[in-house]
């Protein structure tokens, strides 16, 4: 009888240790690159491993974005967008494939 | 040399254009008329490359000024519309348009790499062209601000497309 509440508390307990532990632990974000006018827009900052980079083209034109270390590539057409994953921790330089002069980097912690 | 010598005639008219329009002789009907020929002119050229060549990074490249010209002179087609606007011919363009039927007339006799590299020597030495057009010419002699927007937007993808070209050319040596 007096078991319930026992393991009632304890598991109360667990949920709130876990509640209390995940802002450490930083949930993996989303963040967003938009490609406009010939340029990529602003990047933001506090990146880290496991975030996703949502590119949003809002040109013209259709664009990539492209990881010199081969890491990430995505192709869209006017108005679409895409995702790629952060998958490394470093500075990671990216451009354009049909339009060279569009570049960017990306500062990534672990 | 060859390659920037078929383009020096027209050249010569636009630069002749800056000397002596103080806004007076070209008008934006003029204006843009030569921005949707030289748009028409490259997605010509990028058709012929996509007829005859077999090299994946010249296609590639190709692909890209059909897409891309295609897209700015859509959106100059429904401004000149908005605007009430009849793109008008002019020596300019006419210039333009014979140098490049020159060009296409001397490229359809090539095959093979040596097509692939003169269309990509080619390609260099027009966008350089329309560049130095658009910068001394054509932004500046614009007088309506959407006209000037959209030119100043082609004058951005040109430079793009002379540094692809650019690359693609060196690639190709
Ligand atoms: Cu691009």
């Amino acid at each position: 009888m007096a078991r319930y509440p026992t393991a009632f508390a304890a598991s109360a307990a667990l949920l709130l240790s876990l509640a209390l532990a995940s802002p450490a632990i930083a949930a993996p974000k989303v963040h967003v690159v938009v490609m406009d006018k010939l340029k990529f827009g602003p990047v933001p900052a506090g990146l880290h491993v496991g975030d996703t980079i949502r590119w949003v083209n809002k040109d013209l034109f259709r664009h990539t974005a492209t990881a010199r270390d081969g890491s990430f590539n995505v192709d869209l057409q006017p108005g679409a967008s895409g995702t790629t994953k952060l998958t490394k921790a470093g500075m990671i330089a990216f451009f354009c494939r049909y339009h060279p002069g569009m570049t960017g980097k990306l500062a990534v912690a672990k | 040399m060859i390659k920037a010598f078929a383009w020096a005639g027209a050249a010569a008219l636009l630069a002749a254009g800056a000397v002596t329009s103080q806004a007076a002789d070209i008008n934006d009907a003029q204006i843009a008329h030569i921005a949707y020929t030289a748009g028409n002119i490259d997605i010509a050229a990028a058709k012929q490359a996509l007829a005859k060549s077999k090299n994946p990074k010249v296609r590639e490249f190709a692909q890209e000024m059909v897409r891309d010209h295609e897209a700015v002179n859509q959106k100059a087609l429904a401004l000149v519309k908005k605007l009430g606007v009849t793109p008008e011919d002019n020596a300019t363009s006419k210039s333009l348009s014979d140098a490049a039927a020159a060009e296409h007339k001397k490229l359809a006799a090539m095959s093979g790499a040596a097509f692939d590299k003169a269309y990509a020597a080619n390609e260099v030495a027009y966008h350089k062209t329309v560049n130095g057009a658009l910068d001394s010419t054509l932004i500046p002699g614009a007088h309506n601000a959407e006209l000037k927007s959209l030119l100043q937007t082609g004058r951005t993808l040109f430079g793009e497309h002379q540094m692809h070209a650019e690359h693609l050319a060196s690639a190709l040596k």
